[in-house]
């Protein structure tokens, strides 16, 4: 995992302690991804997995931060968000991470779904001390 | 602060067009007056139009479903018109099926497909 | 070769003289050598490539050869070689595009040992090692001209598979309602890919409620390009469009069954025309039941 590739100008941050920072949060997204020239389908990639991870964030960590950032490798850029929260923690990652898993009010895709649509998936957790989840979309 | 989606009315069928990014509480709230709003005016039809939806994620997946559900209940049926390409691909990576969603391309093929439903019932009758 | 301590040092007394010897020879022949060079090539390449061209590239690479001598001895790979070099990487360059084969290429430079096999039979000793020491030269050089025609070579090729993508990617109005992409060639990730967001946005922009996608002309199928298959066809559904695949070989019928994909409830056709039919009637019931309501 990548998670200390170099940043590429400012990181910008996002609260998320309401429904209405998870719409911010997509933005914050959104502009990064257009901003990197991501495809038309990566873009909408990166954003539905911002909201699903979001919306964890929020829900099960009982609010945090996003913070996100354009990187560079040697051959693409990309963009890189990471969910921070200080909420329980996640018990059994693999569970988590399986299909259909939900301890909350959604689906079950949240974070197997942002997974599936990031390039780049990193998931870091403690019990009683919180998650913090970093995904990269790059370029092709 | 959470907006109403406004519903929108024609003949026997209900329409709501999703303009902006919606918060979950929005999304919540229109899932619950649509099923008020099919009851209170005998709806037989509802049109969901996404084609200015950006993305769709689970959560919205979920409520789209869960209408679909409710109307059947209440003897409408539901239509989702206008999924662009990219959140379609997007859909399917994500593992979302979209179960007992009846989809189409564009507003006046998912009207077609519920007049349609419309004339088959009435024939039955 | 003739007494001397260590062979290592007597080799390479040899080559330092031989290289004075071999500039010497290719200096004052110079008119005499240049000739029998361009014509064994000429006759090799047979017409194919005009006498002045020839005449010219061959001339400029013999002058620049020499002076690599003067220069920088025998050492090929050296710095002193650098014009030497880039003259052949475009003459291999040339030669890659024109269609010749690299044995045809290669030639050119071997050639070069011709006008100085006349010394072999009655030239001195210091003749003989310079003909060795060119011999060695033309190794090397020779060496390096095939390589830079395989370079050549596959930068042709892989430009004319982005062509490919570019032109074999066409999705086609079949008939009111219906679209077709008909593929041909191999089908790898990336295409697969493209093809498949040209397929979908090309629903949206003709309110097409059908798509075939004909893999007659695709000769095999891997387990990530039936997944995008598999997924485009998904995905129209999602948007509210049916597609059928049509055309697929026993082979890859065979393949999709060994992967263990499954592709479900999905509509397949022999035929790219009854994939048209099933679409039509599919359409035409549609059309009858608007129609009977309108009515």
């Amino acid at each position: 995992m990548t998670v200390a590739e170099p940043d590429v100008g400012e990181v910008r941050v996002q609260t998320i302690a309401t429904s209405d920072d998870v719409v911010r949060a997509r933005q914050l997204a959104r502009n990064l991804a257009v901003e990197c020239r991501l495809s038309l389908v990566d873009q909408t990639k990166l954003v539905t997995a911002a909201s699903e991870l979001a919306r964890n964030t929020l829900v099960y960590g009982g609010g945090g931060s996003l913070s996100g950032a354009l990187v560079q490798d040697a051959r693409r850029r990309g963009v890189r968000l990471t969910f921070t929260d200080q909420g329980p923690g996640i018990p059994d990652v693999d569970l988590a991470l399986s299909d259909g898993w939900s301890s909350g009010s959604g689906m079950g895709l949240g974070l197997s779904g942002a997974r599936r649509l990031a390039d780049d998936f990193d998931l870091r957790t403690t019990v009683g001390a919180g998650t913090t989840v970093t995904v990269i979309k790059w370029t092709h | 602060m959470s907006d109403r989606v406004p519903i929108l009315r024609i003949g026997e069928n209900l329409l709501v067009s999703i303009q902006i990014d919606l918060d979950d509480q929005t999304v919540m709230n229109l899932q619950e007056d649509l099923a008020a709003q099919v009851v209170k005016y005998g709806a037989r039809g509802v049109v969901i139009d996404i084609t200015a939806a950006e993305i769709v994620d689970s959560f919205v997946g979920r409520m789209l479903s869960t209408i679909a559900s409710v109307s059947r209940l209440l003897d409408a049926e539901t239509v989702v018109v206008g999924m662009r390409p990219a959140v379609a691909i997007t859909l399917v990576e994500l593992g979302l099926s979209l179960g007992g969603v009846r989809t189409a391309l564009n507003l006046e093929q998912g009207l077609a497909i519920l007049a349609k439903r419309a004339s088959a019932g009435a024939a039955g009758r | 070769m003739e007494g001397g301590s260590g062979p290592g040092k007597n080799e390479v007394a040899v080559k330092l003289g031989s290289s004075d010897h071999l500039l010497g020879l290719m200096t004052t022949r110079r008119d005499e050598l240049a000739a029998a060079w361009i014509e064994v090539v000429s006759q090799t390449l047979a017409g194919r490539i005009s006498r002045a061209e020839l005449d010219q590239e061959l001339h400029e690479l013999y002058a620049a050869l020499v002076e690599a001598l003067r220069a920088g001895g025998l050492d090929a790979s050296g710095e002193h070689y650098t014009e030497v070099r880039a003259l052949l990487a475009e003459l291999s360059r040339n030669r890659a595009r024109q269609g010749f084969r690299p044995a045809e290429t290669a030639v050119s430079l071997f050639a070069l040992k011709r006008g100085l096999e006349r010394l072999l039979d009655d030239g001195s000793a210091d003749d003989v090692a310079a003909y060795l020491a060119l011999s060695r030269l033309t190794d090397e050089l020779g060496m390096f001209t095939v390589d830079s025609f395989a370079a050549s070579r596959e930068q042709i090729i892989s430009s004319q598979a982005e062509e490919l993508l570019e032109l074999s990617t066409p999705v086609v109005k079949l008939w009111d309602g219906v679209i077709g992409v008909p593929l041909v060639g191999t089908l790898d990730s990336a295409r697969t890919q493209v093809v498949m967001e040209k397929l979908l946005q090309e629903l949206v922009d003709t309110g097409s409620a059908h798509a075939i996608i004909d893999i007659t002309g695709v000769p095999a199928v891997d387990t990530e390009v039936a997944q995008h298959l598999l997924k485009t066809v998904v995905a129209a559904r999602l948007m509210g469009a049916e597609c059928i695949v049509s055309g697929i070989r026993p082979q890859i019928a065979q393949t999709i069954v060994a992967l263990g994909i499954e592709f479900g409830d999905i509509v397949t056709k022999a035929t790219l025309a009854d994939a048209l039919r099933h679409a039509l009637r599919r359409s035409a019931q549609r059309a009858a039941l608007s129609v009977g309501d309108a009515a």
